[in-house]
């Protein structure tokens, strides 16, 4: 095993030539365009021993993933923003085809106007295509979550694809130590479920009428909830196999005796854990919940880690327009119907890159700033 | 070529629900036989979505991948690339109307044109959407009636066989559903090809051009007839026209008035002598820019109805 300074779409790069991937097709957008430049060179110099296909949009770029998943290879795809919304056809038609593409989402805003900084609006607003959602705080979870994902995803109880998703720049753009474990000891070679068979054809994807469809879409919804437990034994396996925790539905920090707890995901959760680590040290009892895996959401993990705690401060670095944050939402429906709910109350920041320091975890704890939109950088 | 030479071996098979008198299922029957067994078909949203049969039957006997309407390029191109990789040879084969190659689909076309995927794109042009109910698409010719031109289509169709060629791939052919010997001989052709390879072929549909249903090949067969639709093959930079088309180009046949195919089709019933003289003068300029642009020896020999 080697240990490397590498930024986010490296590790990205790395993660994706060690799960040997045997198809990769993109499209460049910042600040994702990185991962394929790495990628086209490492199949160029021979050292990465994959197909590339540089096609002329991103719904092709997913499309062309589909059709290499369903021909048995494992497929995989990079963008951001604009490209991942160009991609929204083809992103469930992923789900509902069930293909196990593994896609690398360096999340940014959507314009106009023009933003290529940190925003999880992007990949926020495809939570409802049936896509694994995995959000990462370093770029060691990064290269990690790469082959995590397609364990999952192409696990035959699963069978759906995924995306991990890191803030544009904050992490994508930064270098940071890998360890750049050998991934075969944890991954093995994709064994696709449907295959062009000529002996025995089958058509793919046909009309299929109102006594199969819905079926089709609980199968779907099921394989989500599966899902969950798959992803609880992946975690497990990936400890085992490399004797470092890398969590994959969520992660517990200070949380144990808490009663405020912080909800957050993606890299805002560092500067979450240092307002944690500040307030602690001021005899506050306070910890995070860092959510790891949006879709499928967590909910039974959320009530359990955050039983007993009194209030709730969910930071979601995204916003439904016209309702509230993403994780927002989710956190309220999993306490919804409980005996004595915390309280919970939801704020949204650092849209378009903008800064979110440990301040404002702090401040909003100590009731200093109220919950709700905040846009002040605090520092 | 013997229409015995043609393999009995039938992939698209009966209980497909296209319509009688479907040009486009003719002339995919008549392509699957010169593909054979080892064919991955990629087809678009279009009415071959809905006549190869419902889940959980299907109508066709090679594996069929259905993909969404704008990308059966970009999902060939990646269907190819991983049984590549694996080693498995096999004809990757998209299967798309006009709208799903003219219009929805051209951008992922082009590209896959441009990077010269190894496969095998062939369009059915029955000249507008028939799988939503008979609208325009940029194929759709002048004059024209569909639900969305009432009172006849006022732009000249564009000519993605032309754009193809301006691709620089190895291989662009045109075909018609009245001569499926001539369809079968190019797609065998094509097969043997490497790199990306394009054939088009006018494929007549009898409740959207409105004719009857008996007379789809009589219809195929005189779109060439009147010049409306030219036959050629495009290899390695050279055209080369084939079939009737050439016959006439060499003066060994009268080419027709092109009235005669426009009578058959109530989707033209409606045309006035002018708008009719305005299709005599498109087709007459259609057959000099050939002979203009491709060297000059086919279209001299034709007589024009200007
Ligand atoms: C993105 C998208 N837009 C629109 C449609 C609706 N649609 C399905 S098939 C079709 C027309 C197909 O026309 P063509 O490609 O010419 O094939 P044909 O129906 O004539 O066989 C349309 C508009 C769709 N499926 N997807
Ligand atoms: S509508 Fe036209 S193209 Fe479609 S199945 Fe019927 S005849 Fe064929």
């Amino acid at each position: 095993m080697t240990e490397k300074l590498l930024t986010g779409n490296q590790a990205v790069a790395q993660a994706v030539k060690n799960s040997r991937v045997g198809v990769v097709s993109a499209y460049p957008i910042t600040p994702s365009t990185p991962v394929v430049e790495e990628i086209a060179g490492m199949v160029e110099s021979g050292e990465m021993n994959a197909r590339l296909i540089l096609v002329e949009s991103e719904h092709s770029a997913m499309s062309a993933c589909i059709g290499a998943s369903l021909g048995g290879a494992r497929a995989f795809t990079a963008t951001s923003s604009h490209g991942l919304a160009y991609m929204h056809e083809m992103l469930h038609y992923a789900v509902n085809a069930r293909t196990p593409v593994v896609m690398a989402v360096a999340n940014r805003a959507i314009g106009p106007g023009w933003n290529i900084w940190a925003d999880l609006s992007d990949s926020m607003s495809q939570r409802d295509t049936g896509w694994i959602q995995i959000y990462c705080e370093s770029n060691q979870e990064i290269y990690d979550s790469i082959a995590m994902a397609y364990r999952v995803a192409e696990h035959e109880d699963v069978l759906l694809p995924a995306m991990v998703c890191y803030d544009g720049f904050v992490l994508s753009h930064t270098s940071m130590p890998v360890k750049l474990d050998d991934l075969s000891e944890f991954l093995d070679e994709y064994e696709a479920a449907w295959r062009v068979d000529f002996d025995n054809p089958s058509t793919h994807g046909n009309i299929t009428p109102p006594d199969y469809f819905m079926d089709l879409r609980r199968e779907v919804s099921r394989s989500h909830e599966r899902a969950l437990k798959i992803m609880d034994r992946v975690e497990r396996e990936f400890f085992e196999t490399f004797s470092r925790k890398t969590p994959l539905i969520a992660e517990h920090y200070r949380l144990d005796d808490a009663d405020t707890a912080i909800v957050a995901a993606g890299a805002v959760s560092s500067e979450a854990k240092i307002a944690v680590d500040n307030l602690r040290r001021n005899g506050i009892k306070v910890g995070l919940f860092r959510i790891r895996c949006f879709r499928p959401f967590p909910v039974r993990h959320t009530i359990r880690a955050l039983d007993g705690v009194e209030k709730i401060y969910v930071f979601d670095r995204s916003v439904s327009i016209g309702s509230e944050g993403q994780m927002f939402q989710e956190v309220k429906s999993a306490f919804y119907g409980l005996s004595s709910p915390p309280e919970i109350y939801g704020c949204v920041v650092g849209l378009g890159g903008r800064d979110v320091t440990s301040m404002v975890f702090e401040k909003t704890v100590m009731g200093e700033i109220e919950p709700g939109w905040i846009g002040e950088v605090i520092v | 070529m013997k229409l015995s030479e043609i393999p009995a071996e039938e992939y698209l098979l009966e209980g497909n629900s296209a319509c009688h008198g479907c040009g486009s299922s003719m002339a995919l029957r008549t392509v699957l036989k010169a593909l054979g067994k080892r064919t991955v078909l990629v087809v678009p949203a279009s009415c071959t979505s809905v006549y190869q049969g419902m889940y959980p039957g299907s109508a066709i006997a090679v594996p069929v991948v259905n993909s969404a309407f704008a990308c059966s390029s970009a999902v060939a191109s990646g269907l190819k690339a991983s049984l590549e990789h694996q080693g498995i040879d096999a004809n990757v084969v998209v299967w798309a109307g006009d709208g799903g190659t003219y219009d929805i689909g051209l951008q992922a076309l082009s590209g896959a044109a441009e990077r010269n995927e190894d496969i095998l794109y062939i369009c059915y042009n029955n000249e507008m959407y028939s799988n939503t109910g008979i609208q325009r698409s940029s194929a759709t010719p002048f004059g024209a009636w569909t639900t969305t031109t009432v009172s006849g289509k006022k732009e000249h169709r564009k000519d993605v066989a032309e754009l193809m060629m301006a691709h620089g791939i190895p291989y662009v052919a045109t075909a018609s559903a009245g001569y499926l010997d001539d369809l079968y001989r190019k797609v065998r052709k094509a097969k043997r090809i490497e790199g990306f390879r394009y054939i088009e072929i006018l494929t007549p549909c009898p409740p959207g051009w409105r004719y009857s249903m008996e007379r789809t090949v009589e219809v195929a067969k005189l779109a060439v007839e009147t010049g409306m639709w030219i036959l050629y093959e495009y290899e390695h930079g050279v055209l080369r026209l084939t079939g009737v088309s050439r016959a006439i180009a060499a003066g060994k046949k009268k080419m027709k008035d092109v009235q005669e195919y426009l009578l058959l089709q109530g989707r033209f019933s409606h045309l006035s002598s002018a708008e009719i003289q305005e299709i005599r003068k498109y087709i007459a300029e259609r057959w000099k820019k050939f002979a203009d642009v491709r060297g000059g020896e086919h279209a001299v020999a034709a007589e024009f109805f200007v």
